[in-house]
């Protein structure tokens, strides 16, 4: 495949975690546009690998190209075409939903954050503090982060957890509009029924390795 | 599998030839060179003191050069030498503290005098100590290996800073002269113990690194093909 | 750079009831040092200026760990530095918004010392000068410190332990310009601690800026 049409170009990834290796010879390509589901149980490896796709850790061993740009040495490129949904909320407890959305928006411009707040249908909740929500809530906030970059590849780490059926909904709607914009989405998680309508590829983790 | 090296007994012909350096240093200076003129027999310590000093400066000055080094390369050895290093900065220096007490107490009739030199020392002893508590509170071998090369720069830089500002505060007081005459008739004894100790200094860096080495090889082993996830 | 300064100030903001708190407990310690001494009124006027900075800089241990907790509750530091957010401007900002919480203490404890140990001067520029210039040197190494320790076990005592040796000489220049301000100086030394502050400064501000980004990153 021609390297302009590649999002990632994923070969031999492998992460340690003290003694346990989480990610074994980890390779795959991913072409730009296209959604991607990483399926396995927990424990498989789901998280490590969009981690080091984002450029939230290195690999050990192995190496990965995305968006043309190498994830041990051009990091900071990286960094300004991607966002990572993560497990943690990347949120600061004692500020309100809208200023954290402003310290965001603030560092990197991009689109103003009420309007966002009101995509993830939390308008009404924009200044209460983080502390005061619930787990669903922050999730959907941590959404309307990610949003707020624009990214062209997104990472998301299981975006179904704690949301309700509504918030399933509008996860679906957003992957499929971030599609819609020619973004690249990787999306890990265990419903594989549920994203296996939008995605176009599947890769299956089991152990750290490919399946 | 047993890691190969270029002089395997290297390390331990340095600390024999240290040990041989130290004992015949060691005669001289107690038993050959003449007592010196003010201070008597108390004045002999110097021969062991002064050359504990050159080499705890230069132990420190080694394990500086090994934090910039890895922090550069990345290269793992110099990391196992960082470590090494520092543990045995912290032993010169808390031998470098004792042996000014042992001066002290007959001489002032305290054990410690606040001598600049001794007190960035002790400073140091702390600081370096410090590092080493850091490298046993990280687990994980990387940020084990970046933390503690950046605390021993930061920690480096600050000794020239330290025996200034010590040595001022210290000049506001009663002057003190500081142990650091040594018989001038009889450099020999000084000489050897110098070379003793760095001998022995350099054998014991360098068969700490060793150990440094091989559990860092485990640490960081490769995936076997084998085993799936879990590594024995 | 602003952006990361007006985080910083927020956060503090939000969260002053722990200065409030930060400042009672360098309060007691002062009263505390004052009973270790006994009622010699002469010999608590002499040590009146280390015992301020031992409080501080105790409080300042205090302070630091704070500063990185929020930080690390839901890892939004690693959030702020995917955006990317250039790891020298965050330090720069926590360095900035610690010290200056240092400064706020300091010169809320000088009246306590002041009342508690007979400490008056009426050379307060130069002491306000020595105290943004003492909490300058604790915070630039103290930053990056906390961000080290927040991440690693026994947090707690390892901070203390990595600070306390290396900021020696701040603690010496501080205690002796201060003490010099409220007991006079006759042979104008003032002037070289402060020398020696600033050069402090002027040398770890710089180094820990510069190594700030291989401590955070992973």
């Amino acid at each position: 495949m021609p390297m302009e049409s590649l999002a990632i170009d994923a070969s031999h990834l492998a992460r340690r975690y003290g003694r346990r290796w989480g990610l074994v010879d980890v390779s795959f390509q991913l072409a730009r546009g296209k959604v991607m589901m990483v399926a396995g149980r927990n424990g498989s490896g789901k998280t490590t690998l969009l981690k080091i796709l984002s450029t939230a850790i290195r690999p050990d061993a192995g190496g990965a190209l995305v968006g043309g740009f190498d994830v041990k040495t051009q990091r900071e490129e990286i960094r300004q075409s991607t966002a990572l949904l993560s497990h943690y909320s990347y949120l600061y407890e004692s500020l309100s939903a809208l200023e954290n959305l402003e310290i965001v928006s603030r560092f990197i411009g991009g689109q103003p954050p009420p309007a966002v707040l009101e995509r993830v249908g939390l308008f009404d909740r924009a200044n209460d503090p983080v502390s005061t929500f619930s787990a669903g809530m922050r999730k959907r906030l941590s959404f309307a982060r990610v949003l707020l970059q624009r990214p062209a590849i997104a990472f998301l780490d299981e975006p179904f957890g704690q949301l309700d059926p509504q918030g399933f909904v509008l996860v679906e709607e957003v992957v499929a509009e971030l599609k819609r914009g020619g973004a690249t989405v990787v999306i890990a998680t265990h419903q594989v029924e549920r994203l296996a309508r939008i995605a176009d590829v599947q890769l299956t983790l089991e152990s750290g390795r490919v399946a | 599998m047993a890691p190969t090296y270029r002089f395997p007994r290297l390390p331990h012909a340095l600390v024999a030839l240290g040990v041989v350096c130290l004992l015949v240093g060691s005669y001289f200076g107690l038993f050959v060179a003449p007592p010196e003129h003010y201070m008597g027999n108390v004045q002999r310590i110097m021969y062991v003191h002064v050359p504990t000093a050159w080499n705890a400066l230069l132990a420190m000055t080694f394990a500086f050069g090994c934090a910039i080094v890895f922090l550069f390369t990345n290269n793992w050895k110099w990391d196992a030498r960082l470590e090494g290093a520092i543990e045995v900065s912290v032993l010169l220096a808390f031998l470098l503290c004792c042996q000014g007490a042992i001066w002290a107490k007959p001489t002032w009739g305290v054990w410690w005098d606040w001598d600049p030199r001794l007190t960035t020392t002790a400073v140091l002893l702390f600081a370096f100590a410090g590092i080493l508590a850091l490298r046993r509170f990280v687990d994980d071998p990387v940020k084990r290996g970046v933390w503690s090369s950046v605390a021993t720069i930061i920690a480096y830089v600050d000794v020239p800073i330290v025996y200034f500002s010590v040595r001022w505060w210290n000049s506001l007081h009663q002057q003190q002269s500081s142990p650091a005459t040594v018989s001038s008739q009889f450099y020999l004894p000084l000489r050897l113990n110098a070379f003793g100790i760095l001998f022995l200094m350099s054998g014991f860096i360098a068969l700490r690194a060793r150990i440094a080495s091989r559990r860092l090889e485990s640490e960081l082993a490769p995936p076997q093909q084998d085993l799936v996830g879990e590594l024995a | 750079m602003i952006a990361a300064l007006r985080k910083e100030f927020l956060l503090q903001w939000r969260t002053r009831a722990q200065a409030v708190a930060i400042f009672v407990f360098g309060a007691t310690s002062l009263l505390l040092f004052s009973f270790a001494i006994g009622p010699n009124a002469a010999a608590l006027r002499q040590h009146a200026a280390g015992f301020l900075w031992l409080g501080l800089l105790l409080s300042s241990t205090l302070t630091l760990s704070e500063s990185f907790h929020a930080e690390m509750e839901n890892r939004a530091l690693e959030g702020l530095l995917l955006l990317p957010v250039s790891p020298r401007v965050l330090y720069y900002g926590k360095a900035l918004a610690n010290t200056i919480q240092l400064v706020v203490l300091g010169i809320a404890l000088v009246p306590v010392m002041v009342v508690l140990y007979d400490a008056g001067t009426t050379r307060i520029p130069t002491i306000l000068l020595i105290i943004v210039l003492g909490s300058a040197g604790i915070s630039a190494p103290g930053t990056l410190y906390s961000a080290m320790t927040s991440q690693a076990r026994a947090k707690q005592t390892l901070l203390p332990l990595l600070l306390f040796p290396l900021i020696v000489p701040v603690l010496l220049a501080s205690v002796k310009s201060t003490s010099l301000a409220i007991l006079g100086d006759p042979m104008e030394q003032g002037r070289s601690w402060v020398a020696l502050l600033i050069a402090f400064n002027g040398i770890y501000w710089s180094l820990c800026g510069l190594l700030f980004d291989r401590v955070v990153e992973d």
